[in-house]
C-alpha cells in the first residue's frame, strides 16, 4: 500500500516537472509580449507622441522629435514581397528537383547544401551581401550607394530558401506515390505529373512553407541591416532607393536611446509584432484546413 | 503473326537488383479478352502485369532481360513509353482517384494529350462515366471532389479515368481486393461488359473472380507461369500438380 502510494506520488512529483518546463514557453511569449507593448503602447496612452504621426510618418529623426515609421513599414513589406516573389519560385523548384527528378545522391548534395545554408549565421548573409551583392547592385544602379532594396530583396530570396525548400520537400515527398502512378498511367508525363498533380495536391504544406518564409524576411535584422542602407526618412520608389525596415530600426537605435525615443523604439517592435502574429495566424489556419482538403 | 495477339512476352525476365522476380515468362494475351492472374502473394503476377505498361521504369533497381511485343513492337525498345501509356491503361488496388473533382478526373489524361475543347471534354467525361456504370451516381456533382466518393464508386470513378484515354488493353490489379462485395460485384458487372471493346487484364487474388470473369487464366508461381489456358480448364482439369494443389486450397 505505502509503495503504491509512493510510486503515484513520484509520478506526480514528475508530471508537474514536465509542465513547468513546458510552461517556460508560454511564460515567456507572455512576457515578451507583455515587455513589449506595454512599453510601445505608454507614448500613445500617455499621449507624449501622437500614434497617428507614428504609424503615418515618413520622417525619423529623434534630434528632431520626429518618429514616423510609415517608410518602414513599406519598407518592410516591399523587401518581404521581393524575396517572396524571388526565392520561393526558386525553392519550390529545388524541392521539386531534390524529391522528383534528382538521383539519390545529387539529391543528398542539395540537400546537405540546403541545410547548410539554414545553419549558417544572419551576421554571414548580411557580410556576403555588403561584400557581393551591394558593389554588384551599385554598378547597374543610377545612385551613388549600392545599399538598396533590391540589395535587400536578394539577401532575403536567399535567407528564406532553406525554409521553403525543406517544407515543401517534406510536403511533396508526403504526396501518395498512388497519384503520381494514377497519372503516369494515364500517360501524363514527368512535369505534368509535378505541376498538376503533385504540386497542387502538395499546396497546403508548401504554403505553410512560405508563410513561413515571410515570417523570417520581415523578421531578419542583422543581415538586412548591413544591405539596406537605412535611411532616415523617404518611401523607397524604386528598387536602386534605401530602405529601412522595421527591424533595423529598432537594432540600430534601441542601444542608446532614451525617453519617448526608446519608448517608440519598442512601439515598432509592437508593430513588427502584430505583423508576425497574422502570420502565425495564417500558419496555424493552413495546417488545419491541411485535411481533407 | 496471329493479328489477335495484344501481348507476346518471350523469355521474359525480371530483377529487383539481385532477386529475380519474374522467370522466363513466354505468354501471348489475345484481343477482347479477359485474363485473369492467379497465384500467391510475391509469385510476381503484379509484376508482370506492370511491366506491361512499363510502371516498373518508375522503379530504380529494376532490370528486364527479353522481350515484350505489344502489337509486333517491342516496348522494351525505343518506344514512346507516354504513348504506350495511352494505349494500355492501369487501374490500381488501391482506388487512387486525384484530389480533384470528378470531372477534372476524367478530363485529366484527355487535357494531358492536349485536348482543350470544352465541349469535346464534356462529352468525353459523360461518356466515359456511363461506360463506367458511375453516371448516374455522380452526374450532378461532376464538381465535387473524388475524395468525397465511396470506395467502390472511387475505383468506378479510376475505371472511367482510364476509359476516358480509350485505350486498347485495361490492366487491373487487384482491383476489388480493398471494396466490399457489393462493390466489388459492381466491378465485375463493369468488366464483363467493357470486354467486348478492351483486352482486359487482371490480376487477382481471388480465384472465384478469376472463374467468374475471365476467359484465360495464368497460374504463377516464384516468379514463373506454372499454367496458362482456357479458364475453365485451369479450374476443372488443370495439367500441372502444382495448380491444382493451388486451386484446391491445398497451399497459397
Amino acid at each position: 500500500m505505502q509503495a503504491i502510494k509512493r510510486k503515484k506520488q513520484k509520478e506526480t512529483i514528475i508530471e508537474s516537472f514536465f509542465l513547468i518546463c513546458a510552461f517556460v514557453a508560454v511564460i515567456s511569449v507572455l512576457a515578451i509580449t507583455v515587455f513589449v507593448f506595454y512599453n510601445g503602447l505608454k507614448p500613445f496612452v500617455s499621449n507624449s507622441y501622437p500614434l497617428w504621426d507614428f504609424l503615418t510618418g515618413v520622417e525619423w529623426r529623434p534630434g528632431s522629435n520626429m518618429y514616423g515609421i510609415f517608410y518602414m513599414i513599406v519598407g518592410s513589406i516591399f523587401a518581404t514581397l521581393g524575396a517572396i516573389l524571388i526565392g520561393v519560385p526558386v525553392a519550390i523548384f529545388t524541392a521539386v528537383y531534390i524529391s522528383e527528378m534528382a538521383g539519390s545522391r545529387i539529391g543528398k548534395v542539395i540537400r546537405f547544401a540546403v541545410e547548410l545554408l539554414a545553419g549558417i549565421p544572419s551576421v554571414l548573409y548580411g557580410v556576403f551581401g555588403l561584400g557581393i551583392i551591394v558593389p554588384y547592385v551599385l554598378k547597374i544602379s543610377p545612385m551613388a550607394q549600392g545599399e538598396s532594396l533590391l540589395a535587400t530583396i536578394l539577401v532575403l530570396a536567399i535567407m528564406i530558401l532553406p525554409t521553403v525548400v525543406s517544407i515543401s520537400e517534406t510536403s511533396i515527398s508526403a504526396v501518395p506515390r498512388e497519384y503520381r502512378e494514377g497519372s503516369y498511367a494515364l500517360g501524363a508525363s514527368k512535369i505534368q505529373t509535378i505541376f498538376k498533380v503533385v504540386l497542387p495536391a502538395a499546396r497546403s504544406g508548401i504554403m505553410t512553407g512560405v508563410i513561413l518564409g515571410i515570417g523570417r524576411a520581415i523578421g531578419e535584422t542583422m543581415a538586412v541591416m548591413l544591405v539596406c542602407g537605412n535611411p532616415i526618412a523617404g518611401i523607397p520608389t524604386s528598387l536602386f532607393d534605401q530602405i529601412r525596415p522595421l527591424t533595423t530600426n529598432i537594432a540600430l537605435e534601441m542601444g542608446y536611446a532614451s525617453g519617448v525615443h526608446q519608448e517608440l523604439l519598442y512601439s515598432t517592435g509592437v508593430v513588427l509584432f502584430i505583423f508576425i502574429m497574422i502570420i502565425n495566424l495564417a500558419v496555424n489556419k493552413l495546417v488545419k484546413t491541411k485535411v481533407g482538403s | 503473326m496471329d493479328t489477335n495477339i495484344k501481348f507476346n512476352t518471350k523469355n521474359l525476365d525480371l530483377f529487383y537488383g539481385d532477386f529475380q522476380a519474374l522467370k522466363s515468362i513466354n505468354m501471348e494475351i489475345r484481343e477482347k479478352e479477359v485474363t485473369a492472374f492467379i497465384g500467391p502473394s510475391g509469385c510476381g503476377k503484379s509484376t508482370f502485369l506492370r511491366c506491361l505498361n512499363r510502371m516498373n521504369d518508375l522503379i530504380d533497381s529494376v532490370k528486364i532481360n527479353g522481350e515484350i511485343i505489344f502489337d509486333g513492337q517491342d516496348i522494351n525498345g525505343t518506344i514512346d513509353v507516354i504513348n504506350l501509356r495511352t494505349r494500355v491503361g492501369m487501374v490500381f488496388q488501391k482506388p487512387n482517384p486525384f484530389p480533384m473533382s470528378i470531372y477534372e478526373n476524367i478530363a485529366y489524361g484527355p487535357k494531358c494529350q492536349g485536348v482543350k475543347d470544352k465541349n469535346q471534354l464534356d462529352t468525353l467525361v459523360k461518356e466515359s462515366l456511363v461506360k463506367a456504370a458511375l453516371w448516374d451516381e455522380v452526374k450532378d456533382r461532376l464538381n465535387k471532389s473524388a475524395l468525397g466518393l465511396s470506395g467502390g464508386q472511387q475505383q468506378r470513378l479510376c475505371i472511367a479515368r482510364t476509359i476516358a484515354m480509350n485505350p486498347e488493353v485495361i490492366l487491373m490489379d487487384e482491383p476489388t481486393s480493398a471494396l466490399d462485395p457489393i462493390a466489388t460485384a459492381k466491378i465485375e458487372d463493369l468488366m464483363s461488359s467493357l470486354k467486348k471493346d478492351y483486352t482486359i487484364i487482371i490480376v487477382t487474388h481471388s480465384m472465384q473472380q478469376a472463374g467468374r470473369i475471365s476467359d484465360k487464366t495464368a497460374f504463377f508461381l516464384m516468379g514463373e507461369v506454372i499454367e496458362f489456358n482456357e479458364t475453365p480448364i485451369i479450374f476443372t482439369n488443370p495439367h500441372d500438380k502444382r495448380t491444382e494443389d493451388y486451386i484446391t486450397g491445398r497451399f497459397g
